[in-house]
């Protein structure tokens, strides 16, 4: 079951396959063969209108779905079925739609979460707090310190996480997600509730996770102008589908998106099969 | 100014330090492992009902510490803390009083004897490990489960426990066991509460303990962040009954006499207020208000038949005010202040 896709005659394999992917809740289907690429590095946007199935895809590459049928191949491994946190330890974070932190902890503990998968010491080592304990934490917070000054957080790290203004909020997790050095960060609606400031802010700042951490991004976002702004291929979903794909200016021209966003006609729109 | 003012005011009251700086946590078991030593060194001098009183309320500090670890900390409403007690009560109970006689000569089988204080510790750890390895057969299965469900199959667990322990004539059935020897005193009891708060606070402070907090406010959040939120949630459940399971045969060996009822649901549920009043996720705050109430206990019992009565009232009156959740933080903020301690940063 090899994927049509075109490869650029690279012996890499993509980073992120999804082939033929459906998912369904009894008779509602959520997502219908569903099929995309990410490629190592690449920065690919995901729009479609409200209830499209964006959030689903999310949740099947992440975890917290099974796939009703189809596979999903993250650096050539099958992952479908895998529970979210091991998912995570091969290389996919996210953040959420609505915003998920840690409600109870400071945001340096917020940061600090993302590195317990990856912990050295076990539960008697923590308890003992022998050298090697007390080595580790402080490499932990350290990485944790310049992560934040990085994004911009330090000021606020002993801060509650609720007390953070909104859009620094949405930068935390991000950075929480990044902690976990992720190959490929998913990135669920980030400028929801920003305004035009923070958006262009949002904008360099993705820009910049991937020229810095190398990181993958997969941004499902509603404003056009941050997704035509800054991805680099764009796949739309539409009622499940995935509707068309291809570079910004390619997607702009789509008769077939037009429709599914004005709504214009339906018949164009749940007709349309996948566009390569 | 106000905002700074406003900031002091909640730090006061409910918002943990943003200071919950790495301190080696390990100079204060030191020095509760010194209080109990002395305190066993002074026991001549303490009135036997006062003894028993701070006995109990050491084995209560265990008993919500450790069941803190579990609701306050990791968010798993539990209810059946009492059985794990109960499961290291009879195990210890029966080591102490059917197994080791059999090892050792008799003659040195008292209870104040260098070798029977010698053999506690490990029938402690024992008493530890079998209720622990009851936390994994209930835990392992019914933690996937969430809020209500776990509750109720902890409450049923709580039951079978009883129940079981009731129909079982090697234990005495409900008629219960007795002439336990009795060795607790005030050096294990302290000690092993100085030693589980140590544990729980020097596991919650590290990157390691946040798992638990990180579980308890969102799941699917801590799974998404590579969390193994199962594992942790049972972890969190064997060490709480592990520490329970101790506490059982602490209290086993303190008032020689242990029956099936001593451990039933509503057992479980004082060890719940006890939590729930020292402010759910604050060991400090939890192990003052397990003080509390033993004491409490004690002063009602003056009353005789209204003391249910004024015992629900000061209840009710601390659920309100939360006076013990105030404590920790302000006794923290204390320290802060005297001469030498490095200031905490405060907020701008």
């Amino acid at each position: 079951m090899s994927s049509p896709a075109p490869s650029h005659a690279s012996p890499l394999a993509s980073l992120l396959e999804v082939n033929h992917c459906f998912l369904r809740f009894g008779g509602i289907s959520a997502l219908t063969d569903v099929s995309l690429r990410i490629n190592a590095g690449e920065l690919v946007g995901l729009i479609g209108p409200n209830g499209a199935g964006k959030t689903s895809l999310f949740n099947i590459l992440t975890g917290v779905y099974r796939p009703t049928e189809g596979e999903i191949l993250f650096q050539g491994r099958p992952t479908a079925g895998m529970p979210p946190h091991r998912i995570n330890g091969l290389g996919m974070a996210r953040t959420f739609q609505n915003i998920r932190l840690f409600g109870s902890l400071d945001v340096r503990m917020n940061v600090r979460t993302s590195f317990i998968a990856r912990l050295r010491n076990g539960l008697l080592d923590t308890v003992r707090r022998g050298r090697s304990f007390r080595r580790e934490e402080g490499e932990i917070h350290e990485e944790g310190t310049r992560l934040l000054s990085y994004f911009g957080l330090d000021h606020a790290a002993s801060h509650s996480s609720r007390s953070l203004p909104y859009g620094d909020q949405r930068r935390l997790e991000i950075v929480r997600a990044l902690a976990t050095k992720p190959r490929l960060l998913l990135l669920d609606e980030p400028a929801a509730g920003m305004n035009p400031t923070e958006k262009e802010e949002l904008k360099s700042l993705i820009s910049r996770i991937r020229t810095e951490f190398g990181t993958a991004v997969l941004l499902v976002e509603h404003d056009m102008k941050v997704v035509m702004g800054i991805c680099e291929r764009l796949y739309v979903l539409d009622q499940g589908r995935v509707l068309a794909s291809g570079t910004p200016a390619e997607i702009r021209g789509n008769p077939k998106v037009i429709a599914a966003y004005l709504g214009e006609s339906h018949s164009i729109a749940r007709h349309g099969k996948e566009v390569a | 100014m106000i905002s700074h003012n406003s900031y002091v005011f909640r730090s006061l009251i409910s918002l943990r330090p943003a200071t919950a700086r790495m301190k080696n946590p390990r100079v204060a078991l030191a020095a509760g492992l010194g209080v109990a030593v002395v305190l066993q060194s002074c026991s001549g001098w303490i009135d036997p009902y006062s003894t028993q009183v701070i006995l109990f309320a050491a084995i209560n500090v265990i008993l919500a510490v450790s069941l803190n670890l579990v609701m306050g900390e990791t968010g798993q409403f539990s209810l059946c803390h009492a059985a794990f007690m109960a499961v290291g009560a009879y195990t210890s109970a029966l080591l102490t009083g059917r197994v080791l006689p059999f090892l050792l000569p008799h003659s040195s089988w008292t209870g104040t004897s260098v070798a029977s204080q010698f053999w506690f510790l490990p029938v402690l750890i024992v008493a530890g490990v079998v209720a622990s390895l009851a936390g994994v057969i209930v835990g392992g299965p019914s933690l996937r489960l969430r809020g209500d469900y776990l509750a109720m199959v902890t409450l049923g667990f709580g039951e079978i426990i009883r129940v079981l322990l009731q129909n079982t004539d090697v234990v005495g059935g409900s008629r219960g066991m007795e002439g336990i020897l009795p060795v607790t005193n005030l050096f294990w009891a302290v000690g092993c509460s100085a030693l589980t708060l140590y544990t729980m606070i020097s596991l919650v402070r590290s990157t390691y303990g946040r798992g638990f907090q990180a579980v308890r406010d969102d799941e699917i959040a801590a799974a998404a962040m590579g969390i193994d939120t199962t594992r942790f949630k049972v972890t969190a459940f064997v060490i709480g009954a592990f520490f329970a399971g101790v506490a059982g045969a602490l209290y086993a060996h303190a008032v020689e006499f242990i029956s099936p009822e001593g451990f039933n649901f509503l057992r479980s549920f004082e060890i719940i207020v006890m939590v729930i009043l020292g402010g759910l996720g604050r060991p400090v705050g939890v192990a003052i208000a397990a003080v509390l109430i033993t004491l409490l206990n004690e002063w009602l019992r003056d009353l005789s038949q209204y003391r249910m009565v004024v015992y629900a009232l000061i209840i009710i009156l601390f659920m309100i005010f939360r006076p013990t959740e105030r404590l920790a933080p302000c006794l923290r903020s204390l320290r802060g202040l005297l001469p030498g301690a490095k200031k905490a940063p405060t907020a701008p």
